[in-house]
C-alpha cells in the first residue's frame, strides 16, 4: 500500500483531517529545505506537497512567483528536489511526500529519468499543475509501475464529465481547488466548498483535500471538516518570505511551525 | 500532414481537434483554464462559419483596416541589393501600424459574441496591445493591456496610445521585466476570472485553440499577397520572408502558400548579439522542444528546463517560445528558420527609410535585413515577397538615440 493511502487510512480511523503543507524547495535557502520538512512533520503535517522551482509558474499567485524566484536564485533545481526528498528519507520513512510542478523540467529530464529518480529517492506522488490528463497517458504509465501516484486539480470550473475523466486517472488524493483564482487569493465560501467535495464523491472513492484560500486555524477547520484534509500553501511561504527578507533563513522553520501547529490544534480540535 | 489527390502535401487542416500540430501544440493549462478554453474553441468554431461573422469582419477589413494592403515592388531597395525583385507586404499601412489589428478585431468580436465584459492581454513592442486597445474601443468592451517594464519604457509612445485608448495598462515588474513574464502576468489576472474574461493572445502561441485561431485570422495577409503577386508578376513568387517572434505575420503570410512546392519560405528570427552569444530569441534555431504557457513548442532553455533569459533589439521578438506550427513546420523541412541580428537589423532600418522613405518596425526589419540577404543571392528575374509586418513610428526615437541621429 502506498504511503499516501497508509496515511488517510490512518487519519481516517482517528477521525482526524490530513494537514497538507506546501513550500518551493530551496526557499528560503537550500540548507534549510530538509529541516523545513521535517518542522513541519514535527508541527502536525500528514503530507508534504514540495514545489520543483519554475520561473513561469503561472498558476500560482505572487507570493509562491517570488518563492520560485529565490528558489532558482538558490540554485534549486529538479535534480535536487529530488536529492533532497532522498535526504529527508533517511530519517523519516512515513510521511507523504509530493512533488509540485510545472511539465517543462519535467520533459527535459525525460519522464523515465525522472520517474526512476523519483521512486529512488522515496518520492510518493507528482501533481503536475499544466500537465491535464488527456495529455498525461505516457507520463502516468510510468508512475503506475513505480507505484507512485498522479494527483490531478479540479476546479469550480471543472464540468461533471471532465470530473469524472480526471477520477478515473487519478490516484492518491483529488485536489480541488477552492477558488477562483491563482494561489494565495483570499475568501472562501465554505458552504459552496462542501457542496462541490459531496459532489466530487460521487465520482471517486479518493480521499478529497482542499486548497486555496486557507490561511488560519478556523479556515482550516472549516474546510477539513468538509473534506478529507487540507492544503496550505501562500500563507506559509509569506512566513519564508519574512525570514528571507529578514536575512534569517533559519528562523523560517520556527516561523512556518507556529502557524502550522495552530491549524493543527484547530483542526484536531473540532 | 495528409496527401491530398494530388500526392501533395496538405497543410492547411491543422491543427487536430486537440490542438496539436504533430507533436506540437496542444492545450497544457492548469485545470482552472481548462474549461474556458474548450469555451473558447467551441465559440470561434461556431461564429467563424456564420455568415454575419465574415460579412462584419470583411467589412472591417476594408473600411477600418485599409485592406487589402498594397503588395508594392520596392525598386530602389531592389537596385540596392542587386538581385531578386523584392516585394514588400505593407501591413505597416494597416490601422494602428501592424499586422496586429487583423487578429486583435477578430478577438474582440468573438470576445463581444461570448458575452464577455473584458479583454485582457499582454505586449512586447505594445504593437498588440494598441491593435487590441484599438477593437477593444471599437466593439465597446474594458481592455487590460500587461507589459514588461523595461518594454513600457522603451515603447512608450504605445503605452500613451494604449491609455489614449481607454485601456489600462498594467507595468509586469516580476522576472525578466519583458515578454515572457507578461504572458505569465496575463494568465495570473486571467484565472481570476474566467467567465467574464477573453484573454487575447497576441500571438499563433499559448494554448489551443490560440495557435488556429490567430493563425485563421491573420491568414488573409497571404491571401491578399497570393492574388496580388499573380496579378503584377503573372506568377507565385519565389521566396516569402517574415519575421518570427511568436509568428503571427509569418503564418499570415505563410499559410496560403504552403502547399505550392516551388515556393521557398524562410522565417527569420531575432539573432541579437550574435548565436554564439546568450543574448539572442532565436528559438527555433537554438532550442529544443519544451513546453510553456499552456503549449509545447520549441523553447530556449537551459539544461534543467528552464526558459533561458533572451534578448532581441526587437521587443516584440523577445520571447523563449515560439508558435507550434513553426515548430513543426521546421521539423518537416517546409520552412526554413534563419535569423539577423541586432546590427543587420539596424541596418536595413536604415536602408528601407532611405531607399523607400518606408521606416519598418524593429520586428519586420529583421525580414528586410533577411529578405536583402536573400535577394543579393537570386537572379534579377527571381521575385521575393518580403512581410513589412508594421511600421517604425514606434521605434524612430530608439534608433536615433542608439545610432546618434
Ligand atoms: C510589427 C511587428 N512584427 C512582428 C511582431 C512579432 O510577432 P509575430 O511573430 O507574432 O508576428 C511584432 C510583435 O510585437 C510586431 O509588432
Amino acid at each position: 500500500m502506498s504511503r499516501i493511502q497508509t496515511c488517510f487510512d490512518a487519519l481516517q480511523a482517528q477521525g482526524r483531517k490530513a494537514l497538507i503543507p506546501y513550500f518551493t524547495a530551496g526557499d528560503p535557502d537550500k540548507a534549510n529545505t530538509v529541516a523545513m520538512m521535517h518542522g513541519m512533520v514535527e508541527q502536525g503535517a500528514d503530507i508534504i506537497e514540495l514545489g520543483i522551482p519554475f520561473s513561469d509558474p503561472t498558476a500560482d499567485g505572487v507570493v509562491i512567483q517570488q518563492a520560485h524566484l529565490r528558489a532558482l536564485k538558490n540554485g534549486a533545481n529538479l535534480s535536487w528536489v529530488l536529492e533532497t526528498v532522498k535526504t529527508f528519507r533517511e530519517t523519516n520513512s512515513t510521511t507523504p511526500v509530493v512533488l509540485m510542478g510545472y511539465l517543462n523540467p519535467i520533459e527535459i529530464m525525460g519522464y523515465e529519468t525522472f520517474v526512476e529518480t523519483a521512486a529512488d529517492a522515496g518520492v510518493d506522488g507528482v501533481l503536475c499543475v499544466d500537465l491535464p490528463p488527456e495529455a498525461a497517458g505516457r507520463f502516468r504509465s510510468q508512475l503506475v509501475e513505480k507505484d507512485i501516484d498522479l494527483i490531478f486539480l479540479i476546479a469550480p470550473t471543472t464540468t461533471d464529465e471532465r470530473i469524472g475523466k480526471i477520477c478515473s486517472q487519478a490516484s492518491g488524493y483529488i485536489y480541488y481547488v477552492s477558488l477562483k483564482g491563482v494561489t494565495g487569493s483570499a475568501t472562501l465560501n465554505t458552504e459552496e466548498v462542501s457542496q462541490r467535495v459531496q459532489h466530487i464523491r460521487n465520482y471517486t472513492d479518493l480521499p478529497v483535500a482542499v486548497g486555496f484560500g486557507i490561511s488560519d486555524g478556523p479556515s482550516a477547520r472549516a474546510i477539513s471538516s468538509t473534506s478529507d484534509g487540507a492544503i496550505v500553501g501562500s500563507v506559509l511561504v509569506k512566513e519564508i518570505a519574512a525570514a528571507a527578507q529578514a536575512g534569517q533563513p533559519e528562523s523560517a522553520v520556527g516561523r512556518v511551525g507556529e502557524k502550522l501547529a495552530a491549524m493543527r490544534t484547530a483542526m484536531d480540535n473540532g | 500532414m495528409t496527401n491530398n489527390n494530388n500526392g501533395l502535401t496538405e497543410f492547411a487542416p491543422m491543427p487536430n481537434t486537440e490542438g496539436y500540430f504533430g507533436e506540437y501544440g496542444g492545450s497544457l493549462v492548469p485545470e482552472q483554464l481548462h474549461q474556458v478554453m474548450q469555451d473558447i474553441d467551441k465559440a470561434y468554431r461556431e461564429i467563424r462559419e456564420t455568415p454575419e461573422f465574415k460579412k462584419e469582419l470583411q467589412q472591417l477589413h476594408s473600411y477600418y483596416v485599409g485592406r487589402p494592403s498594397p503588395l508594392y515592388y520596392a525598386r530602389r531597395l531592389s537596385e540596392h541589393c542587386g538581385g531578386a525583385k523584392i516585394y514588400l507586404k505593407r501591413e505597416d499601412l494597416n490601422h494602428t501600424g501592424a499586422h496586429k489589428i487583423n487578429h486583435s478585431l477578430g478577438e474582440a468580436l468573438l470576445a463581444k459574441h461570448m458575452g464577455k465584459t473584458r479583454v485582457i492581454a499582454e505586449t512586447g513592442a505594445g504593437q498588440h496591445g494598441v491593435a487590441m486597445a484599438t477593437a477593444c474601443s471599437l466593439v465597446g468592451i474594458d481592455c487590460e493591456i500587461h507589459m514588461g517594464e523595461i518594454d513600457i519604457a522603451k515603447e512608450a509612445p504605445n503605452v500613451v496610445k494604449m491609455k489614449i485608448l481607454g485601456a489600462k495598462v498594467v507595468p509586469v515588474t516580476r522576472g525578466t521585466k519583458t515578454l515572457k513574464d507578461a504572458v505569465d502576468s496575463a494568465f495570473e489576472e486571467y484565472i481570476k476570472d474566467t467567465e467574464n474574461t477573453l484573454y487575447a493572445i497576441g500571438s499563433v502561441v499559448g494554448p489551443h485553440p490560440f495557435p488556429m485561431m490567430v493563425r485563421d485570422f491573420q491568414q488573409v495577409i497571404g491571401e491578399e499577397a497570393r492574388d496580388q503577386i499573380q496579378e503584377l508578376e503573372g506568377r507565385l513568387p519565389d521566396a516569402l520572408v517574415a519575421c518570427v517572434g511568436g509568428g503571427s505575420n509569418a503564418m499570415g503570410l505563410f499559410t496560403a502558400f504552403l502547399n505550392d512546392q516551388d515556393v521557398n519560405i524562410y522565417g527569420v528570427e531575432p539573432a541579437g548579439k550574435g548565436l554564439d552569444t546568450p543574448d539572442h530569441a532565436a528559438t527555433l534555431t537554438l532550442g529544443k522542444p519544451g513546453a510553456v504557457h499552456g503549449f509545447k513548442c520549441y523553447v530556449l532553455q537551459d539544461e534543467q528546463g528552464e526558459p533561458l533569459p533572451v534578448h532581441s533589439i526587437a521587443s516584440g521578438l523577445d520571447y523563449p517560445g515560439v508558435g507550434p506550427q513553426h515548430s513543426y513546420l521546421k521539423d518537416v523541412g517546409r520552412v526554413e528558420y534563419i535569423s539577423a541580428t541586432d546590427d543587420e537589423c539596424l541596418d536595413a532600418f536604415m536602408t528601407l527609410s532611405r531607399k523607400e522613405g518606408i521606416i519598418p518596425a524593429l520586428e519586420s526589419s529583421h525580414a528586410i535585413a533577411a529578405g536583402m540577404k536573400l535577394a543579393a543571392e537570386m537572379a534579377s528575374d527571381k521575385v521575393i515577397v518580403v512581410n513589412l509586418s508594421g511600421r517604425g513610428d514606434k521605434d524612430a526615437d530608439y534608433v536615433a538615440q542608439r545610432l546618434g541621429l
